[in-house]
């Protein structure tokens, strides 16, 4: 049985879930509670714009994003080129110093920028399509799809990634960054499929969906007119960090060396300093930007989505 | 014991403003009585109740005061409060069914609270259990999860529990909504019982549902959008409500018996005010037919009857 | 015109659904033009799931459900779709019954797509309104909102317009006023007896008595997914045979007696029914009344 919903302020909150504006201001609307912000898009500005968390991270990748486009552009040299004297400092020719084989570190780091953006962009974006697919139709279908699904996204789970990313890459010789990225994104979905589901399968005892089946709308309306929508804070910020993750993802293998040896990504200046053996002998300037180039996006991705959880959720806004 | 309530102001502080949730109440509760508290959404109901025993996030404590036995309570002090709450003043909160740990037994949680007060646990078991039997529930309840009781179980259980240290006041706070009409009967019931018994010494019984406070409680106090509208024994709010709402809102409840073909009941039409900028005067004023040029003053809630509060230009 | 025949629904539950619960057994009843039923019962008495296969939100496990004489689980696509012209339903928490991110009327866009392909948006305005008018509402206050910015009465009544457009014949009312304050809840229930004239069918699924009692022509009390007493409203009110509905009856609080002042003749012990038992054998014990025999144990 349901007491009046209308009774005051004292309805339990859902976690993840967002209401702009303070608790019932005295009419019956307890309906944020359980009800993600309404489309009211300059309301999201006005709070985005005003947490220092979202506004910092997301300036942190904008930069890093604005180097990735233009400073290709800028560089004057070839990322791979043998251009210079080896091992050299920072200094106005090479800014940002040059490698022990003479190659221009600034360019690499700008080349690298692009290609992890690429990789975040493509690996994330496939995990993100496929863990959107596979978590609805498992939440919103149930039953045995849902079984079989589940199984599926835990088998996948358990697999340690990275090693059969390794054993592929080995095998496969990758070629370029759109590949290593697309490996990525196979194998990165399982817990956004996860997570998806779950929300779904809350989202699916709502009258509205019953409603929408009155209407007569067929199921796969149903899970985009009315589910996605109000699930799209959180599928923005799932897409948010498994772009980061992807980045990651990518910087290790290329760490590793199993990713393409014929372009430049910022793992592989890392792997390349590592092996030369640069951190023994000081050459600061060859490891320090990929690194930072790396920690700073990445990172830069997380603040700005524990940022956004708070302005979608404003019960974890301090007030 | 006695209770009495002066003139409380309670507020909750919003990004739009404040909230004017309860302004400016004052009345008593005797020792013994059991004060059915009703009104429907938004009327200060749950609010008071919540007041007189812990303010939770954002409710500010802006006026007024509340005596217990004599003593003040200092509302808007936490942890002084502390010492009031369980001893003197207990709390079956709004879904507090629901709010049963799920990972623990409840004898575990009954435990725990208990030790949190600093009583020990073994020597109040006995009576817990006879408790615990005096409302229909076996003692192996204590070993049990929640999720292993029935919605009236775990009803009866946390009302148990709240009321262990014979508290002088319980404010039962919707205790009965979420509940099927046979388990309600029990519950309401089951107060009036601890009553009788001593283990509670008054009740405040906040509900929406007027029906159940004829039943079980002695007196109602009528809310309207933060105000008092009339407080009477439940028999004269039933049966010779005095204030205009209250005569509207009696008149427009179904019974088994009233039919519509015999006889159309009528709701009220429109809506309460906005408590953030509430209007001048008489809250009811808009919906009220029997509003006059007076009504642009707050009416005192004066007494027009021995034990037969209202506040209403009309009648006074 | 709606007629169910010894509808059954069966769910299958915990691990790899090793165990199944009975939640319907065995429900037959018919709804006819212009006639408002109650369906009442507790939790766990499986009205709500009744309502849902008539809106054909869940399926049927063994029974039939027919709408003019034909079963409505044979309905296709554009049965379905056909169907839902006719039969609508309206459900309990009116601020889950609208998507949040999306304004109130969105509703009735909805259905305009499916349902009015060829009508133009001066045509289509009015349709709207006249239809917010049979409800009591102005398109000023409820047109280009969002559901928090309105109240639950007129999100309720927003819904039934929208069931109104469609020229529905047949309406499931699905605790539609446990959520309404009190003041609020009589106007809805006041336009769902209203509804009758029209020619409407409502269906009318609730656990407060005094509701059903309110409105309904016909009442049928379930018990643990059975119906154990079934009639003319007033011969189930005014004259209970079953057990369980003496129950329901006593526990009721009413307005002008108390409980302590009736006699207690043990209307309140109830030995509880099992669900799996078969559904209990209704008799016939006044015209138009039928309740049924009492089961193992039961108090007669």
């Amino acid at each position: 049985m349901a007491a009046p919903r209308d009774l005051e302020p004292a309805t339990v909150p859902q976690a993840g879930v967002a209401t702009v504006g303070g608790p019932a201001v005295a009419v019956e609307p307890q309906a944020a509670a359980g009800a993600p912000v309404p489309a009211h898009r300059s309301e999201f500005v006005y709070f985005a714009l005003r947490n220092w968390k979202f506004v910092l991270g997301l300036g942190v990748v904008l930069v890093f994003l604005a180097a990735a486009l233009f400073g290709p552009m800028i560089a004057s040299h070839a990322p791979l080129e043998f251009s210079g004297p080896t091992d050299q400092p920072p200094s106005s020719d090479y800014w940002f110093g040059t490698t022990s084989f003479g190659q221009d570190v600034f360019a690499q780091f700008v080349h690298g920028l692009r290609a992890a953006f690429l990789v975040g962009a493509v690996g994330g974006g496939i995990a993100w399509v496929l863990g959107a697919v596979v978590g609805f139709t498992a939440g919103y279908r149930g039953g045995a799809i849902d079984d079989v699904l589940n199984m599926l996204t835990n088998v996948v789970l358990v697999i340690p990634t990275l090693a059969i990313l390794i054993i592929v890459s080995a095998y496969m010789n990758v070629h370029s960054y759109a590949v290593e990225a697309v490996l990525i994104g196979l194998t990165s979905w399982p817990w956004a499929a996860r997570a998806v589901r779950a929300q779904t399968f809350t989202l699916k005892t709502r009258d509205f969906v019953d409603v929408a089946r009155l209407s007569g709308r067929s199921t796969r309306q149903v899970i985009s007119s009315e589910i996605a929508p109000n699930m799209s804070s959180y599928l923005l910020m799932m897409f948010i960090l498994l772009f980061g993750g992807a980045i990651l993802i990518g910087a290790s293998l290329d760490f590793l060396g199993l990713g393409p040896s014929e372009s430049v990504s910022l793992g592989l200046m890392m792997n390349n300093a590592f092996l030369s053996s640069a951190l023994v002998l000081g050459s600061w300037w060859w490891f320090l930007p990929p690194g930072i180039g790396i920690i700073g996006i990445v990172g830069g991705l997380y603040v700005m989505n524990v940022g956004l959880d708070e302005v979608f959720n404003p019960r974890l806004r301090e007030t | 014991m006695s209770l009495r309530v002066d003139d409380l102001k309670v507020y909750y502080r919003t990004l739009r403003g404040d909230v004017q949730a309860l302004d400016g109440v004052t009345f008593e509760i005797a020792d013994g009585e059991i004060m059915g508290l009703a009104g429907e959404s938004g009327c200060g109901k749950s609010t008071l109740g919540k007041s007189l025993i812990r303010l939770d996030g954002r409710m500010r404590h802006v006026g007024g005061s509340v005596t217990l036995d004599g003593k003040q309570l200092p509302l808007g002090d936490d942890r002084a409060m502390n010492a009031f709450r369980f001893k003197s003043v207990s709390i079956v909160p709004q879904y507090a069914m629901s709010a049963l740990n799920p990972t623990r037994k409840v004898g575990r949680i009954a435990e725990e609270l208990l030790e949190s007060r600093g009583i020990h646990f073994d020597g109040v078991r006995p009576e817990l259990v006879r408790r615990l039997e005096l409302v229909g529930l076996s003692k192996d309840v204590l070993g049990m999860f929640p999720i292993e009781l029935s919605g009236g179980m775990k009803q009866r259980t946390v009302m148990v529990l709240s009321t262990l240290l014979n508290p002088s006041l319980l404010i039962a706070d919707e205790v009965t909504s979420a509940l099927d009409v046979s388990s309600q009967r029990a519950v309401a019931e089951m107060l009036v019982e601890f009553r009788e018994r001593s283990y509670v010494k008054s009740m405040v019984f906040i509900t929406h549902d007027l029906a159940i406070l004829y039943q079980a409680a002695d007196t109602i106090l009528v809310m309207y959008a933060g105000r008092l509208a009339e407080k009477a024994s439940s028999d004269a709010v039933i049966s010779r409500p005095k204030h205009p709402y209250t005569q509207l809102l009696v008149s427009s409840l179904p019974e088994v018996g009233v039919r519509y073909a015999d006889r159309r009941l009528e709701g009220i039409p429109g809506k309460p005010p906005s408590l953030l900028e509430p209007p001048q005067g008489c809250r009811f004023r808009d919906r009220c037919p029997l509003a006059f040029a007076k009504c642009a003053e707050q009416p005192p809630f004066v007494e027009v009857e021995p034990g037969h509060r209202v506040a209403c230009w009309a009648v006074t | 015109m709606l007629t169910l025949d010894g509808v059954s629904k069966v769910y299958r539950i915990g691990a790899f659904g090793g165990k199944s619960l009975q939640a319907v057994r065995g429900v037959s009843f018919d709804l006819r033009p212009g006639e408002i039923v109650s369906l009442i019962g507790e939790s766990g008495s499986g009205k709500s799931t009744i309502g849902r296969m008539i809106l054909r939100l869940d399926r049927v496990t063994s029974g039939t459900i027919s709408f003019d004489g034909g079963d409505i689980a044979q309905l296709g696509r554009t049965g379905t779709k056909a169907y839902y012209r006719e039969v609508q339903g309206v459900f309990q928490d009116p601020f889950s019954s609208y998507n949040p991110v999306f304004k109130a009327d969105r509703v009735f866009a909805m259905i305009r797509g499916a349902y009015f392909p060829g009508v133009g948006n001066d045509e289509w305005h009015e349709k709207l309104c006249a239809s917010l008018a049979s409800v009591g509402l102005g398109p000023g206050e409820v047109l280009n909102r969002y559901p928090h910015q309105l109240s639950g009465g007129q999100l309720q009544r927003l819904l039934i317009a929208r069931a109104l457009l469609l020229d529905i014949r047949i309406l499931v009312a699905d605790e539609v006023i446990s959520m309404l304050d009190a003041s609020t809840r009589i106007d809805v229930l006041n336009l769902l007896a209203d509804l009758k004239s029209r020619g409407l069918g409502i269906l009318f699924i609730t656990h407060d008595l005094s509701l059903g009692n309110y409105v309904s022509d016909r009442t049928l009390i379930l018990h643990r997914g059975a119906v154990v007493e079934m009639g003319a409203t007033e011969k189930v009110f005014g004259d209970p045979r079953h057990a369980y509905t003496r129950m329901l009856l006593a526990s009721v609080p009413h307005l002008h007696e108390r409980w302590r002042d009736r006699k207690r003749n043990g209307d309140l012990a109830l030995p509880p029914a099992s669900r799996d038992d078969p559904a209990p054998v209704l008799v016939e014990v006044d015209t138009d009344h039928l309740a049924a025999l009492p089961g193992k144990g039961e108090p007669s």
